[in-house]
């Protein structure tokens, strides 16, 4: 089942076309790796599924890009959008507030009566709840790295998205907390379908099940995360995952 | 020669030399006006009405009457320049419009202050008829103010990290409701200070007032905001210049009264700024 189909999709950002003519899908509860060397397009890419590229003046894009068949440029509100296709970044970005309300901003906004059983299913759902459940009221600026992030990943939770994108989002984190967020990533496939831009090939081979590789603003392949590492079609797609560039 | 450590205690004796030589007539101004007007300074001198062709008395009418102007004068320029300052900083596009508006601001807060004057005595008191009055001063104040505070705001909206707007657009958050919630409380701090600053600054101006607002003498307190008001800086200009054989303790006392506010509120500003800092945790 598809959930996002990407059609001819061009981005620009001022004079510079950082995704050319990119065609894909992403399927319903899949995690999808996309890796390739900077400047290859991956967070362009990722930045524009849920609009947020539109934050930077000069960004331009064409094509289509489909949410369940509806097109995300023209017939569904930006804002709406950003609630059903969240984003983890690469580095853990909590607001200045409580863990708490770091979790609550983002059902707060939307209207949501019954926070705390919200609050308390996104931060179990990023398995962080045991670590934080009695510091609820401490700022978030307090916690590690790794839990930030996973605090992170709670707060976007939060919202009820149907799609995460995270980019590169362990590239600031020690093995361990990278390990726990790839855990927690296996655990919400049941529920969302996830796409991980990431720097790290390893990361990709390890947590997602179709990978698809970008290179100068071209997809240059997707397939099966096992047969793209194992037996890439494309000669660059091995240069990369065997480490001779990138 | 002389080595490097040498010239490095010499440098630094000669910078602190001319950083006490810049502060001295601070200090000075200080000492004789504490000295000159703490005699005068009794409870009635703040309370009591003037006497004796205001050489005697108290000075209880100009104190109330800069405390209006001051209030009046934060009420338009506070929510007016605070606005202003989140449209440019938050929702404007970068073009020609916006950089003329941003240049208008700049040169505002280098109009001579009897220009805004004069235009509060053509814009208020003449043409909308407020006629000299609390109300006609006040909007001359803030008029003066409004780029100070603006600019005041803009910094402290700017020092929020846009990250954290990033984050909360990217939970589906429209731009008011990031500014509200995200960027606003983190801001607070800088523009409380800068606001309080700007106030501090338009309560011990005189040309402004001088046409729009202040009166040589009244033998009451204004009663609404179209009555005229005795403000401070209008009557130390009074009490030198316009009446004879004044006390030098009286006037001293009227500065200090002034001077005492004025750095009352800048402490305040400095206060609040340390206090909401320490809550910050970015």
């Amino acid at each position: 089942m598809v959930k996002i189909e990407v059609k001819n999709l061009n981005v620009w950002y001022e004079k510079h076309l950082a995704v050319k003519d990119l065609n894909l899908s992403v399927h319903h509860n899949e995690i999808l790796g996309v890796i390739g060397p900077s400047n290859s397009g991956k967070t362009s890419f990722l930045k524009t599924l849920n609009r947020m590229n539109e934050l930077y003046p000069g960004t331009k894009t064409e094509g289509e890009v489909l949410l369940d068949g509806e097109d995300i440029f023209t017939r569904i509100d930006k804002h709406l959008l950003r609630k059903r296709v969240g984003v983890v970044f690469a580095l853990p970005l909590p607001l200045p507030l409580s863990i708490f309300d770091n979790v609550a901003y983002g059902p707060r906004l939307h209207g949501a009566k019954k926070v705390d059983e919200i609050v308390e299913k996104a931060l179990k759902a990023a398995a962080i709840w045991e670590e934080v459940k009695d510091r609820l009221n401490e700022n978030a600026f307090k916690l590690s790295g790794g839990q930030q992030q996973r605090l992170c990943i709670a707060r976007t939770l939060a919202v009820e998205p149907e799609v995460i994108l995270y980019d590169e989002p362990c590239s600031g984190l020690d093995p361990i907390s990278t390990l726990k967020i790839e855990e927690a990533m296996q655990e919400l496939k049941r529920n969302y379908t996830q796409i991980l831009v990431t720097n790290n090939v390893k990361q990709a081979a390890r947590a997602s099940d179709r990978t698809a590789f970008f290179l100068m603003g071209e997809l240059i392949e997707i397939g099966e995360t096992k047969q793209i590492f194992t037996v890439p079609h494309d000669k660059r797609t091995e240069d990369y995952i065997t480490g001779r560039f990138g | 020669m002389m080595d490097a450590r040498q010239k490095e205690k010499i440098a630094s004796l000669i910078l602190l030399l001319i950083t006490l030589i810049i502060v001295t007539p601070v200090v000075l101004i200080f000492i004789l006006i504490l000295v000159r007007g703490l005699p005068a300074l009794t409870l009635e001198f703040l309370l009591a009405m003037p006497r004796d062709g205001m050489r005697a008395g108290g000075i209880f009418p100009a104190i109330v009457g800069t405390c209006y102007l001051t209030l009046g004068t934060a009420l338009f320029a506070i929510p007016l320049g605070i606005l202003a300052a989140i449209y440019l900083n938050e929702y404007a596009q970068r073009n020609w419009l916006t950089r003329v508006i941003e240049l208008a601001i700049i040169n505002l807060a280098g109009v001579p202050s009897i220009v805004y004057g004069l235009f509060g005595l053509g814009l208020f008191v003449t043409f909308l008829q407020f006629g000299a009055s609390i109300l006609a001063g006040s909007l001359t104040l803030a008029i003066m103010t409004l780029p100070v505070i603006i600019t005041a705001t803009r910094e402290a909206l700017s020092a929020v990290p846009r990250s954290f707007r990033e984050v909360s657009f990217s939970l589906g958050a429209s731009r008011w409701q990031t500014v509200r919630h995200v960027v606003l409380p983190n801001a607070i701090p800088g523009i409380i200070t800068g606001a309080i600053l700007g106030l501090s600054r338009a309560a011990g101006e005189t040309a402004p007032i001088l046409f729009t607002v202040a009166a040589f003498y009244l033998p009451r307190l204004p009663r609404s905001v179209y009555d005229q008001a005795m403000t401070l800086p209008y009557h130390i200009y009074v009490l030198s210049t316009q009446v004879p054989n004044v006390s030098v303790k009286v006037q001293y006392g009227t500065v200090l009264v002034l001077v005492g506010m004025v750095f009352i509120m800048n402490i305040l500003a400095s206060w609040l700024r340390a206090k909401l800092r320490k809550r910050k945790t970015w």
